[in-house]
């Protein structure tokens, strides 16, 4: 759990350690669009993020954050503009080509989406099984057992998703998208549910993997708190579009009456 | 830009999450809008088809989730189905004999009892049977999967949800329905003998015997087999609307009720054109 002064010191020095390569961007949407219906939900939003970057996207609740994970991922299709994982466009790939690219990424549900039918090491299991043929069993299976130890679950591998707490959900969905190695983590409300300590103890999780791995992360949430500790740079969305993108500070000296609202140093 | 043409499924390619608006269709409870909700939803039954066809022929295949689905759908079926069989052996029995007697022709009652079940009260209880089954648990199981993200999460793994779970129940349900039938048409002949021997003492072989005088492969292969087309019909729709589904545990209680219904219907209504094909082409 980080106190409020080892956050300040961990957000300001958190840029400085990222490690940012200078070619294209992990992630880079531009423009896009997305409506359900008459309800237009992403209105022309543009973000970039670099490897061994993380990017916070807030807003309030339905403005479009998941859609917006869900869209990079490839799980809907834009209504017009681009998504491009490392320079490649996902518009119009067929379902091979998808594929290849999703293996690059890790996705963290909001509810994990742990495979009730499978126990905790087979769930972490499922994208080894699937993509590393070539691994033995046991070597998967001690991919399986580092993974697990990486997010503090190696003592539960026998039980069902039922049988452990959604904090420890959130854990085991981890260890699931870290699974293939990915270049890209996408977590959508890490800690939506859970209580405060169990809230600071993914915080830490996310930065001690963000630390080891580089990966480019974004990580869609309402919670600020969690955000200013674990992110570099923070988009706010209001109405489908981006209102401001910067560092916390940026957003705290902002006179947008939205921010101000969202910050809750309105009147 | 990519348009909007279809509701296959949330997620997926081709993907929409929730229902089609487009004020060009008339109001979706006038006659228009019902037929033009039926087209929409067939065609989107079609599009997952082709998707699940090109997943089921195209390598790697989930032989371990296919054996999974034949045991659950084959074995777990099988009593229920057996019973079934047996009942209808039953009633056929009963009714043949009061009716036969009636009209003069009670020696015709062993064939009468074996062309009706295998020609038509196995194959189709088998079918009903297994459509309520078998069409509940995979609408309600694939639903609750969508429901939970796990479908999403599958996908996110790069791993066709087409492939790891629409093919192989889909395969199984082909399969497993001859055999099923198989299973049901003998439970229906025994019972039926046994109540034929109750009210008149008549040996197993005998009853067999006369039973089958004048019949060949013709009568019992074709109909048995018809069945495949059940089995694709539960499967495709069993899947197609669990796979589909929006809005949580409503959400799946309304897809275990709409696979129940419609594959059920459409069961029904295959029969009627398959019994005719098979009077065509094998008189």
């Amino acid at each position: 759990m980080h106190t409020i002064d080892q956050i300040s010191i961990q957000t300001a020095i958190k840029p400085g350690e990222a490690e940012k390569d200078g070619g294209a961007p992990a992630v880079a949407v531009e423009d896009l669009h997305k409506s359900f219906g008459s309800q237009e939900v992403l209105n022309g939003i543009s973000l970039t993020v670099r490897r061994g970057e993380t990017l916070a996207v807030l807003g309030r609740s339905g403005t479009g954050k998941s859609v917006l994970l869900r869209l990079i991922i490839g799980l809907e299709k834009p209504d017009s503009g681009s998504v491009r994982i490392h320079d490649r466009d996902l518009t119009g790939l067929g379902l091979d080509e998808l594929g290849e690219i999703r293996m690059k990424m890790g996705f963290l549900f909001q509810n994990a989406a742990l495979y009730d039918s499978l126990t905790v090491e087979q769930n972490v299991a499922f994208p080894l099984r699937h993509h590393r043929k070539a691994m033995s069993k046991s070597e998967q299976g001690d991919r399986v057992m580092q993974l697990l130890a990486e997010v503090g679950m190696e003592g539960h591998l026998e039980k069902m998703p039922s049988d452990i707490s959604g904090g420890m959900q959130k854990r085991v969905g981890l260890a699931r998208a870290l699974a293939l190695e990915p270049d890209i983590l996408l977590l959508d409300e890490p800690t939506a549910g859970l209580d405060p300590i169990s809230s600071g103890e993914i915080d830490d999780l996310v930065l001690k993997l963000q630390a080891e791995h580089h990966m480019a992360s974004i990580v869609v949430t309402h919670d600020l708190h969690s955000a200013k500790t674990i992110a570099d740079r923070l988009a706010l969305l209001n109405q489908g579009d981006v209102v401001i993108e910067g560092s916390f500070e940026d957003l705290q000296s902002s006179d947008i009456e939205f921010v101000r609202e969202f910050l809750g140093y309105s009147s | 830009m990519i348009s909007r043409k279809s509701t296959v499924l949330a997620g997926m390619d081709p993907q929409l999450p929730g229902p089609r608006i487009s004020p060009a269709f008339p109001a979706a409870n006038s006659p228009l809008g019902v037929i033009n909700k039926f087209l929409e939803w067939f065609g989107d039954l079609g599009v997952f088809a082709w998707q699940v066809a090109r997943a089921a022929v195209t390598p790697p295949f989930e032989f371990r989730e296919l054996f999974l689905q034949l045991d659950e759908i084959g074995s777990m079926s099988l009593p229920l189905v057996a019973l079934a069989g047996a009942a209808t052996g039953v009633v056929l029995s009963l009714e043949a004999r009061y009716s036969l007697t009636r009209f003069g022709a009670k020696s015709l009652l062993p064939a009468a009892i074996v062309f009706s079940v295998i020609h038509e009260t196995g194959p189709i209880i088998t079918g009903l049977v297994v459509s309520g089954r078998v069409g509940a648990g995979i609408g309600a199981e694939l639903a609750s999967m969508k429901v939970t993200e796990q479908i999403d999460a599958i996908e996110a793994s790069a791993v066709s949800p087409y492939r790891l779970l629409a093919a192989p129940r889909i395969l199984a349900c082909i399969l497993m329905l001859p055999l099923l039938t198989l299973a049901s048409d003998a439970c229906g002949l025994l019972m039926g003998w046994v109540t034929q021997a109750l009210a008149e003492p008549l040996s197993f072989h005998q009853f067999i015997n006369q039973g089958f005088n004048g019949a060949d492969f013709n009568d019992f292969l074709p109909p048995t087999f018809k069945t495949m087309a059940f089995g694709l019909i539960i499967g495709l729709i069993a899947c197609f609307q669990g796979m589909r589904t929006q809005g949580g545990a409503a959400g799946v209680g309304r897809a275990a009720t709409s696979s129940v219904v419609l594959s059920s219907l459409f069961v029904i209504l295959a029969d009627v054109v398959l019994v005719k094909l098979i009077l065509i082409f094998f008189p």
